[in-house]
C-alpha cells in the first residue's frame, strides 16, 4: 500500500497548527473543488486534499497518522497492525451521503486512509440497525456519453459498487450491473432517474432511486450549446460569393446545405430542428469559414490578378481609415 | 441479494419529466428539510405552491441543491455564500457557451 504524505498534499510543515492546516485546506479546496475548478484533474486533486484535511484536522487522527508516519520515515514498511484503530474512537461523518461509486465526494477516501481510520464515509454504514423501517437511500453516479448517443439514444451497461450488509451485519462491497436505456435528446448536466435502483429499503419500505448525471464527451468537430449544435463549415471564396450546394456533416448524418450567394465569413446557416432531439428539438448551425486557395502556380496567380483587376475600387481596410 | 438484473431500465430525464415535493427533493439530493428551506429562503430554489407541504420543485432543482450542499460542506461557504457562487457559476457557464458558439473554446 502506498504511503500518503498528507502534510505534503496540503503544502504545510509537520509542525503546522490546526489553523494553518484549515487555511491550507480551504485555499486548495477553492482551487480544486470540482464545482468551481477548471483544472483538468480537479476532481482527483480535490479528493486528495479533502482526505489529507480529514486526516489532519482531527487531533486524534493526526496523532495516529504522525506515529505511523514516523515509523515510515525510519524506513519501516507501512503495514497497519491488526486492531491498530481499536484504541481510537472515530466518530466518522454523519448525515446524508450518497453511496454510488464514481461520485465526486470527499467521503471516497483511499485504501490508505481506510486502513488507518476505518471507513469514514456514511456509505459504509447503511441504515443503522438494518431492520427498522426506512426507505432506501437515493444514489448518484455519473455516466459519459457521446454526442451521437444523445442524438440516437443509447444503451449502457453500468457497474455500481454497493455496500451490502449480510445477516451477521457485516458489510461487503458487491458489484451490481445495470442495463440502462438513455433516451435521445439528453443533454450535458442533466440527470436520469432509475426508479428503485438505489439503496435497498428496510422493513418493507421501497428501495431508493438511482440518479445518473450525464456528461457529454467533447466532440472534435461539433460544439454543443444546450440543445443547439455548432459546426464549422469551410467554403471557398467562389462558393461564398456565388452560392453553392455543399454536403455538410451533422451528428445524424450528412445533409445537403445551400449556401446563399453573397455569404461572408462567419455567417451562420441554421438547420432548424437538426440539433439535439426532443419535444423542442435544438437547431444545428453551420458556421461558414472562408478558406483561400494558395497562389502556388502560374494559373492560380493569374486568377488572383484578374480578381484584383475586376475590383479596382475594393478597399478591405476602409473601416480602419479615419 | 439478487444482484443480477437482466432487464433493461429506462432512464427518465429529471430536468424535463420530474417535479419534486419537498420530501422528494430531500431524498433525491441527500438534503435535510432545513437545508432545502434555507435554499428557498435564499431564493436559490423557487418552488411553486404556498406552503412547504404543497411545494413543487422543478427538475433542475436537484442539481442546484446538490451543488449548493457540496459547496457549503466542502468550502464552508454558508447558504448565502453558496448562493453567490451558484450565480457566478451560472454566469461563467453562459459566457463559456458564448465562447463555444464562437468556436473560441
Amino acid at each position: 500500500m502506498e504511503f500518503k504524505d498528507y502534510y505534503a498534499t496540503l503544502g504545510v510543515e509537520r509542525s503546522a497548527t490546526q489553523d494553518e492546516i484549515k487555511r491550507a485546506y480551504r485555499k486548495l479546496a477553492r482551487k480544486f473543488h470540482p464545482d468551481v475548478s477548471k483544472e483538468a484533474d480537479a476532481e482527483s486533486r480535490f479528493k486528495e486534499v479533502a482526505e489529507a484535511h480529514e486526516a489532519l484536522i482531527d487531533p486524534e487522527r493526526r496523532a495516529a497518522y504522525d506515529e505511523i508516519s514516523q515509523r515510515h520515515a525510519r524506513g519501516e514498511a507501512f503495514e497497519p497492525p491488526p486492531g491498530w484503530d481499536s484504541g481510537f474512537e472515530f466518530s466518522g461523518r454523519g448525515g446524508a451521503g450518497p453511496g454510488a461509486q464514481q461520485q465526486p465526494s470527499a467521503e471516497d477516501f483511499s485504501a490508505f486512509f481506510e486502513s488507518i481510520f476505518g471507513r469514514g464515509g456514511p456509505s459504509a454504514r447503511p441504515a443503522a440497525g438494518g431492520h427498522r423501517q426506512a426507505p432506501g437511500r437515493d444514489h448518484h453516479a455519473k455516466v459519459m456519453i457521446d454526442l451521437e448517443d444523445s442524438y440516437r439514444g443509447a444503451h449502457r451497461t453500468i457497474t455500481l459498487r454497493v455496500p451490502v450488509v449480510d445477516a451477521q451485519g457485516h458489510v461487503a462491497l458487491h458489484d451490481r450491473q445495470l442495463e440502462v436505456n438513455i433516451p435521445p435528446g439528453v443533454r450535458e448536466g442533466q440527470h436520469l432517474r432509475l426508479t428503485g435502483q438505489g439503496g435497498p429499503g428496510h422493513g418493507g419500505e421501497p428501495a431508493g432511486d438511482l440518479y445518473l448525471e450525464i456528461t457529454l464527451k467533447p466532440h472534435p468537430r461539433f460544439r454543443v450549446d444546450g440543445r443547439d449544435v455548432y459546426v464549422d463549415l469551410p467554403v471557398s471564396p467562389w462558393e461564398a460569393a456565388l452560392g453553392a450546394s455543399v454536403a455538410a456533416a451533422t451528428p445524424a448524418g450528412d445533409v445537403l446545405l445551400t449556401i446563399p450567394a453573397g455569404s461572408s465569413q462567419g455567417r451562420k446557416l441554421r438547420l432548424k430542428g437538426r440539433g439535439l432531439p426532443g419535444k423542442q428539438p435544438g437547431d444545428l448551425y453551420a458556421v461558414l469559414t472562408l478558406t483561400l486557395p494558395r497562389a502556388d502556380s502560374d494559373a492560380a496567380k493569374a486568377a488572383y490578378t484578374s480578381l484584383q483587376a475586376a475590383f479596382p475600387d475594393y478597399h478591405p481596410r476602409e473601416a480602419l481609415e479615419g | 441479494m439478487a444482484d443480477t438484473s437482466t432487464h433493461v431500465i429506462d432512464g427518465v430525464v429529471v430536468e424535463e419529466a420530474i417535479v419534486f415535493s419537498l420530501s422528494g427533493l430531500c431524498q433525491a439530493a441527500g438534503a435535510s428539510p432545513a437545508q432545502v428551506l434555507a435554499l428557498v429562503d435564499e431564493g436559490v430554489l423557487q418552488p411553486t405552491g404556498d406552503a412547504p407541504q404543497q411545494w413543487a420543485f422543478a427538475g433542475p432543482s436537484l442539481r442546484t441543491t446538490r451543488t449548493a450542499l457540496r459547496l457549503n460542506a466542502d468550502l464552508a461557504l454558508g447558504t448565502a455564500g453558496a448562493a453567490v457562487v451558484l450565480d457566478l457559476l451560472e454566469e461563467i457557464s453562459a459566457l463559456r457557451a458564448r465562447l463555444r458558439r464562437a468556436g473560441l473554446e
